[in-house]
């Protein structure tokens, strides 16, 4: 807390009181406590085990893991298709953004909710999808795609693409035009300008959008599975191999290790770009930045962007499209037989049911356990955004907080299978509590939570970070508390984050599917878990069933991002 | 967009948390485990059945059970397959239910050897019929045989009849010419049909020849697809009508789900010379809290109402040979008669030699 009427508090970095650094170790503290119990504990347990042998430390696993000449190959791989698809995403999404967020046009607010389908989308339907398309006889089979390095990465892409558009977009709407017209005011040219003044501007966020879509890429599981299989296999698909059916631990060990490096890799090189184009940025308080979209001569910007976004709009609907189309055959016919459907639980040749529960009951199941989830992540999330933003002065401080920001992104680079497992090792009494969490069903949003946080964080931290802190420190200058300053300054702003963490992060729990699928119970199965079995059974029926709940998570997917949309219009903050 | 005041926005974020609470499973949840806090105590009154994901029955089924025995019954599924065995292993202290189901032929020695299990003998009606299906060498009864069926190459038949092709019969005949670019498998190592496939031409080849069986297969250009669905809905010509290949590895009970509407006849048939046997069983679990509610609940599985239901419901074959199969089943989905043998001490053994050594041939 600066105190109104202290010299230079720029300059010179005044003591916290003890109450206020109290609050902000309790800030701190709690999402520590919830990352500890529910991601590094239980991760930490299941790795140990695999470097211990009879009662004592045994590291023979790497010499071992690493004489394979298949460990180098996964390991290229996984760089190798990360990282394409990690620029092309980047490449594509940021027309994306201009287009989506800096323009005005008609159905804009559904094109942005479109977008961000496909990264909730069951990978196991996106795959049939997608095969659908590339195979032979597909649409686009005539490029014989189909099981080559370039439909993974187009997969990945597919997936991706919301990532760098939202988070670019969500920034670079809030940009201050004025900077950039005063560029081309001076006589730049509009590709000197957008490269001198407006990308360092969006360092940040594509920085963050870039380490989080290679953090994705490079622990995708599903979709390399069912597109390229082993020979394409990545750190993760291994991962899950030796330890779901071989139970080498020794070897799922040391593959979890050299992911956590890949990762934390990653991360370090994102932090550093960041640091280096990280500055204040003058936001603008309204969207009021936003012009309309110009098509034709003279406006080559925006013709460019909008020809991009367009091409891969059409990428993105083929797979979709395909997805809709095909839920709307049945077996006599066209109509909308699958979706009638949905009420019952399926069917085999015996007249029995493929499922326990009806679709709807899923759904519900599924709304409500990512309400759960969401709320978990927003706190929790929240408060990591909050202590993260703060730059304090004192090295170790700082270290301690870009250390938090790495802490709490480490669940996207961890293979699911190894959080699942790790919490059928430790949950059984946390932390002595007679309470077997294993079984509870209360671990499922909470292990949707673990997933979501890092996104929470990435949508509100860059704008939290880009807040000016003159404002805060004139609130304080003014007499404001700690409190008032967090109130007045900092949640206005941030709540135009918000609505789109509160979107991402329910989306997130929505489409969950690698914790769930260990976690949920039969009985009360998610929308993914019941997708996932009605297209494990033979049957027009339950294929047909399949397709219509995947058309049906996308839609309430679409619908959510539409409404976090909404919200975050409703939620602009007056003050500013 | 109207502006709000910070009034209006408190009063919106109080409504919003209250229908959060509204909407939240945890007030949802658990429901059923509640209602057991009574007199009669938690630990008598609930049965944990730790299961894979595919386990369901027909509505009202499991009800039954907990009206006639006073049991409530809460179904856990840490798993498909091969993860469901190893969470068991790696839970063996502090297990996660009473009762396990689902562990299959490719798994249940593992389950055996590593301790895991009770040994229980039902006295059900149906343990005659499932001691058929015991797993060699459990003298102690640690496993019962539920249900069982037989992963088999599937052919469509219109596919064939249109090119006036004979159909394939043997594994042998998937290396000839005419039946090049056709099939199309699943990987063994992601799985479970895949090795159960691999499996038999093990047992059918031999533990040497079996790699030059594949290496010619792949010259007559095996498809190897990552899962089941993925085979039978994307690659093969029967299932949806769109895949380009007629030969696909599937269950010998998929043919009576391929019956159009208004007709009688499936557009698919089984090869029932490529098979190999699954068997699912279900064990009491060691350090299991509630002994003898995992027996009855067991002993409920090998009842008529469960037997009955799982062909439908499961799409596996019931080990009761007291209830009927369903008419389309009778007449098409016929067993093979002489499945591949193999044991699953074997298979425990070599499963990942027998896997790596088909990833070198098929995949390089």
């Amino acid at each position: 807390m600066l105190h109104p009427g202290r010299d230079h508090p720029r300059t010179r970095r005044s003591r916290l009181p003890a109450g206020s650094a109290a609050l902000w170790v309790l800030a701190a503290g709690l999402p520590l406590a919830f990352l500890a119990l529910f991601f590094v504990w239980p991760v930490a347990t299941l790795v140990a085990r695999g470097f211990v042998a009879d009662g004592a430390l045994d590291l023979g696993g790497f010499a071992d893991v690493f004489s394979r000449p298949r460990t180098w190959r996964i390991l290229g791989l996984t760089l190798a298709q990360a990282g394409v698809a990690t620029a092309l995403a980047v490449l594509l999404g940021i027309p994306g953004a201009y287009v989506l967020f800096r323009c005005r046009f008609p159905g804009r607010g559904a094109l942005r909710a479109f977008v961000s389908v496909p990264f909730v989308l069951p990978t196991v339907v996106v795959g049939v999808a997608f095969r659908a398309v590339l195979a032979e006889g597909g649409p686009l089979g005539a490029l014989h795609l189909d099981g080559t390095f370039a439909a993974i990465v187009a997969a990945l892409v597919f997936f991706n693409y919301t990532v760098v558009v939202r988070t670019v977009g969500g920034l670079w709407e809030h940009l201050d035009p004025r900077a950039e017209q005063a560029a081309r005011a001076l006589g730049a040219s509009p590709v000197r300008a957008f490269v001198e003044v407006t990308l360092p501007a969006l360092g940040p966020a594509i920085a963050s959008a870039a380490s989080l879509v290679f953090l994705f890429c490079s622990t995708a599981f599903g979709t390399v599975l069912v597109l390229g299989g082993l020979r394409y296999g990545t750190i993760e698909t291994e991962i899950w191999v030796q330890t779901t059916q071989f139970l080498d631990l020794r070897a799922a060990s040391v593959l979890s290790v050299v992911q956590l490096v890949v990762v934390a890799g990653a991360l370090t090189l994102a932090a550093r770009a960041r640091r280096r184009q990280e500055r204040a940025l003058h936001l603008t308080a309204t969207a009021g930045a936003a012009h309309p979209l110009r098509l034709g001569r003279g406006h080559g910007v925006d013709t460019a962007a909008a020809a991009v976004t367009a091409l891969v709009l059409v990428g993105l609907a083929l797979p979709l499209v395909t997805l809709v189309v095909r839920s709307l055959r049945t077996p006599t016919g066209w109509g909308f037989g699958n979706y009638v459907a949905l009420g019952t639980t399926g069917g085999g040749a015996g007249g029995g049911s493929a499922l326990s529960v009806t679709v709807w009951d899923a759904a519900l199941t599924s709304l409500r356990t990512a309400t759960d989830a969401t709320v978990i992540a927003l706190v929790v999330g929240g408060l990591v955004a909050l202590v993260v933003s703060r730059r304090p002065r004192a090295r170790t401080a700082r270290r301690t907080v870009s250390v938090l920001d790495a802490l709490f992104m480490l669940p996207l680079g961890v293979s699911a299978v190894t959080v699942g497992f790790g919490f059928l090792l430790t949950l059984d009494r946390p932390l002595g509590l007679p309470v077997d969490l294993r079984t509870s069903g209360l671990l499922v949003p909470i292990a949707q939570a673990v997933v979501a946080v890092p996104l929470v964080v990435r949508t509100v931290l860059p704008v939290l970070r880009a807040i000016d802190p003159r404002l805060r420190e004139a609130a304080a200058t003014l007499g404001a508390g700690p409190g008032r300053v967090l109130r007045a300054v900092d949640l206005p702003i941030a709540a135009r984050a918000l609505g789109l963490a509160v979107g991402f992060a329910f989306a997130v729990s929505l489409g969950e599917f690698g914790a769930t699928s260990f976690l949920a119970r039969p009985d009360r199965p998610t929308l993914p878990v019941v997708v996932y079995r009605l297209i494990g059974r033979p049957g027009e029926q339950n294929y047909g069933m399949a397709l219509a709940a995947s058309v049906l998570l996308a839609l309430l997917t679409a619908g959510i991002m539409a409404l976090a949309e909404r919200l975050r219009g409703s939620v602009r903050g007056g003050e500013l | 967009m109207a502006r709000t005041t910070p009034r209006t926005r408190l009063a919106a974020g109080a409504l919003t948390v209250l229908a959060l609470a509204g909407c939240s499973a945890i007030g949802a949840d658990d429901g059923p485990d509640d209602a057991t806090g009574d007199a009669t105590g938690a630990s008598d009154g609930t049965v944990t059945l730790v299961t894979h994901d595919s386990f369901a029955l027909s509505d009202g089924i499991l009800a039954q059970f907990e009206e006639e025995t006073g049991l409530t019954v809460k179904q856990v599924a840490p798993g498909d397959g091969g993860a469901l065995v190893n969470q068991l292993v790696l839970t063996k202290e502090n297990p996660l239910g009473d009762l396990a189901y689902g562990i299959d032929t490719t798994f249940a020695s593992r389950a055996i050897d590593e301790g895991v299990l009770l040994p229980y003998t039902s006295q059900a009606p149906a343990a005659v019929d499932a001691a058929q299906h015991a797993v060699p060498g459990d003298d102690e009864g640690l496993l019962t045989a539920v249900d069982f069926g037989d992963v088999c190459l599937n052919v469509d038949h219109a596919w064939f009849a249109e090119r006036g092709v004979p159909e394939p019969v043997t594994l042998d005949d998937l290396t000839k010419p005419e039946y090049k670019d056709l099939l199309v498998v699943t990987n063994p190592a992601t799985s479970s049909p895949g090795l159960s496939f691999l499996i038999a031409t093990i047992a059918q080849k031999g533990e040497v020849q079996y790699q030059d069986y594949w290496a010619k297969l792949r010259a007559n250009g095996v498809k190897v697809a990552e899962g089941w669905s993925d085979a039978y809905y994307t690659d093969f010509s029967g299932a949806d009508g769109n895949g380009p290949r007629p030969i696909v590895l599937s269950y010998a009970s998929s043919p009576p789900s391929t019956v159009p509407e208004g007709t009688d006849e499936p557009t698919t048939g089984a090869l029932l010379e490529t098979c190999m046997r699954q068997v699912e069983y279900a064990g009491v679990l060691a350090g299991a809290e509630n002994v003898e509610g995992a027996q009855r609940l067991l002993d409920f599985l090998l009842s008529d109402a469960v037997q009955a239901d799982i062909p439908g419901s499961m799409y596996m074959y019931p080990v009761s040979s007291a209830v009927d199969l369903p008419a389309e089943w009778e007449r098409w989905a016929p067993l093979a008669t002489d499945p591949a043998p193999i044991h699953p001490k074997d298979i425990e053994a070599n499963r990942e030699t027998w896997i790596a050594g088909w990833t070198d041939v098929v995949i390089g």
